[in-house]
């Protein structure tokens, strides 16, 4: 590539370098051809090439040396007062062009391809592509920095790279500005390095998300793809040749809201486990069952639909809708619903939810607005398309409000950093409210209505050597309660909740303190980030361990070991 | 007909032209070999090889390289000649004559490639 920007400057200097070789040319030549003068008036012979490219040399770059000895004939003054006009004008045209060669986008781009390819090469460390920066996309890309993971970014559009670039991250961020779609845009981005770990289809267009994740597919089948698809046509063809996570954020959010109503405290656990840590732990919303209004029946009133009828709910959901799609057998409405007649008639009096769940932001905003003044005591559901508009929602005020881009970008995130996390969702998903209430207490104190970070401690050789070497010499039981230690102070035990734990495919939810670890086992905890980076020193550094698990604090020195042997 | 190829062409061939021009001749007597001729020959084979810039094509690779050739043999030459007449003053002796003659030599041996693959090209393009 770097050959590709010096050909370019060569190509666009060509006419300035013909100029200057020409106007160079005739000077030479005019003063080699003039004869000159003595002191005395006596013609003497002409100048030599050598003197003559000599003078033109220091005249052309109006340095004027005036060296030469003697003085010129009127002849010679003529010529070179041409000659100091040629080449003064010679020497601007190229200059010009070299400034203009500098504005060039195609050369601009052509620079920061080859930093961004310089970039990815130097990466080290592992990284995952997010291809597309929009709302989704930069949502993640905070995420993934907070969690101290490495990402490049790919997008079509210079603004959201801008804003990527003013954007205040830890670690550096290669970002190309280029199709996606293009596979030679994601091989330079990495996809096929040993360390590219994962590739993100996060795009607002469908389309362009299956492109991806068909050439990621075919240019590394190793990494999974994790693509964004709206569409059930998509998604399906998206499966068909293994995308391995597809983010449907429509069946996504309406099976929350299910959860929510069936069992509050799940709603809020599964939550508080995917948003993005350090932020607010959201309320408990306690959405009723009864008769539920579903107002726009796209992609997002279906999946609500469905998971409402799975509730048991089917013959007290109406559908307002101003396209005749015949919902099978729901009552419906045909109209926007952004009036108020034909919310009466949906029966908004004895309703109890609402979903204003459109595609438009603004007719949402009014549907709400105008069943509120119909029934205050409603519970009202909201889907937010642009987070442009969050103003105009959180002045609202909703019950829950859906937005789509940060509904993709959790259930992305969770499934990249914490592969785990998706099992135990379903978990809460299948135990009762009192289960997850309890839960939901224990982590209350240690997170300090924050959203915690959620991690997975793998025992294993490569993630926690002090850990597993400590296991392989087998002098005692290695319990939990060793990772849940401070090695700072042995007494003291880090705000951490053990939520799951997997060995060989057997899961164990909240192990107890005293479960004895194996190699080979994988648990998943919840916590603030200056326990899991104890809990991290723990796992890989023997001193620490050492210390944890019988209060010597040894530096690991032969001589330290040997003393203290004796 | 492409005023650009026959700017191109021109150019290559008046370079080949020129550099034999200078350089035919015995090759030990200086006043079979003007100077102009080889300033002209320079001149020439600087704007030929400024010409061939920016193609990214094989052949375009080898023009170019071609014609970096022919420049640093006949500055060679014309320096060769400078620090003989100028600097130590010994002038046009048979032996610096030659020397000179030589490197132009050298150079039209890159101008000849150059002008084969000038017809190569156009052989190969058949319209």
């Amino acid at each position: 590539m770097n050959d590709s920007v010096l050909f370019l400057v060569l190509r666009r200097m060509r006419a300035p370098l013909i100029a200057m070789i020409l106007v160079y040319a005739i000077s030479v030549f005019g003063l080699v051809l003039i004869p000159g003068v003595d002191a005395d008036g006596k013609p003497t012979p002409p100048m030599t090439f050598f003197d003559a490219f000599y003078f033109i040399s220091y005249t052309a770059s109006t340095i004027g040396f005036g060296e030469i000895p003697n003085a010129f004939s009127y002849a010679q003054r003529f010529w070179v007062t041409v000659c100091i006009y040629l080449t003064v004008i010679a020497w601007t045209y190229a200059i010009l062009n070299i400034l203009n060669l500098l504005k060039d986008e195609g050369l601009q781009r052509a620079l920061a391809t080859n930093r961004f390819a310089r970039k990815i090469r130097r990466m080290s460390e592992p990284f995952c592509i997010v291809c597309g920066a929009g709302e989704t996309g930069s949502l993640i890309c905070r995420t993934l920095d907070q969690v101290q993971m490495r990402f490049v970014v790919i997008d079509h559009r210079p603004e959201p790279l801008h804003e990527l670039e003013l954007g205040d991250y830890h670690a550096d961020v290669p970002a190309l500005l280029a199709d996606a779609q293009t596979p030679g845009n994601l091989l330079l981005a990495g996809l096929q390095m040993k360390s590219c770990k994962a590739v993100l289809a996060v795009t607002n267009s469908d389309d362009v998300n299956l492109a991806i994740a068909m050439n990621v597919r075919l240019l590394n089948p190793g990494i999974p793809i994790i693509a964004r698809a709206e569409h059930a046509a998509v998604a399906t063809n998206m499966q068909s040749f293994g995308t391995n996570f597809i983010v449907d954020p429509y069946a996504l959010y309406a099976r929350r809201l299910a959860l929510a109503i069936r069992n509050p405290a799940g709603f809020q656990l599964a939550e508080c486990l995917t948003r993005v840590p350090e932020t607010p732990i959201p309320e408990m919303p306690m959405p009723p069952t009864g008769r539920w209004i579903v107002c726009g029946y796209g992609h997002f009133g279906r999946a609500i639909v469905r998971e409402l009828d799975a509730l048991g709910l089917h013959d007290q959901v109406t559908i307002i809708d101003p396209r005749p799609t015949a919902p099978d057998d729901h009552q419906a409405i045909l109209s926007q619903g952004t009036e108020s007649s034909p919310l009466i008639d949906a029966g908004i009096a004895d309703a109890v939810g609402l979903v204003a769940g459109s595609d438009n932001d603004i007719n949402n905003l009014s549907i709400a607005i105008t069943a509120r003044e119909l029934n205050p005591k409603l519970f009202v559901v909201m889907r937010q398309n642009t987070a442009a508009n969050s103003v105009l929602f959180e002045r609202f005020d909703a019950d829950l409000t859906m937005i789509t881009t940060r509904t993709i970008a959790h259930a992305c995130l969770s499934y990249l950093t914490t592969p785990m996390l998706g099992r135990f969702i379903r978990e809460i998903e299948q135990h009762p409210a009192d289960w997850s209430s309890s839960i939901l207490k224990t982590l209350q104190p240690c997170c300090k209505g924050e959203v915690p970070f959620v991690w997975r401690l793998q025992i294993n050789r490569a993630k926690s050597p002090a850990l597993t070497t400590a296991l392989l010499a087998d002098h005692e039981a290695l319990t939990l309660r060793t990772l849940l230690t401070s090695n700072r102070q042995r007494d003291e035990r880090l705000p951490l909740v053990a939520l799951m734990l997997e060995r060989s495919g057997h899961l164990t939810l909240l192990p107890p303190d005293d479960f004895a670890l194996a190699n080979g086992d994988k648990i998943l905890f919840a916590g603030p980030r200056d326990a899991w980076n104890e809990q991290k020193v723990t796992a890989q550094n023997a001193n620490a361990l050492e210390y944890v698990l019988h209060g010597h604090a040894t530096t690991g020195s032969l001589l330290g070991k040997l003393i203290g042997h004796n | 007909m492409n005023l650009e190829k026959v700017v191109f062409g021109f150019f290559i061939v008046l370079a080949a032209t020129l550099n034999f021009g200078f350089f035919v001749g015995d090759i030990e007597r200086p006043e079979l070999h003007h100077i102009y001729e080889l300033f002209a020959a320079i001149v020439v084979n600087l704007i030929a090889t400024v010409l061939k810039f920016g193609d990214r094509t094989q052949i375009g690779a080898i023009h170019l390289a071609t014609s970096l050739v022919a420049d640093l043999q006949l500055i060679a030459a014309a320096m060769t000649w400078g620090v003989a007449v100028h600097v130590t003053g010994v002038g046009m002796t048979p032996e610096i004559t030659a020397s000179v003659v030589s490197l132009s030599g050298g150079a039209l041996f890159a101008n000849i490639v150059s002008v084969t693959l000038l017809i190569a090209e156009t052989v190969m393009m058949r319209r």
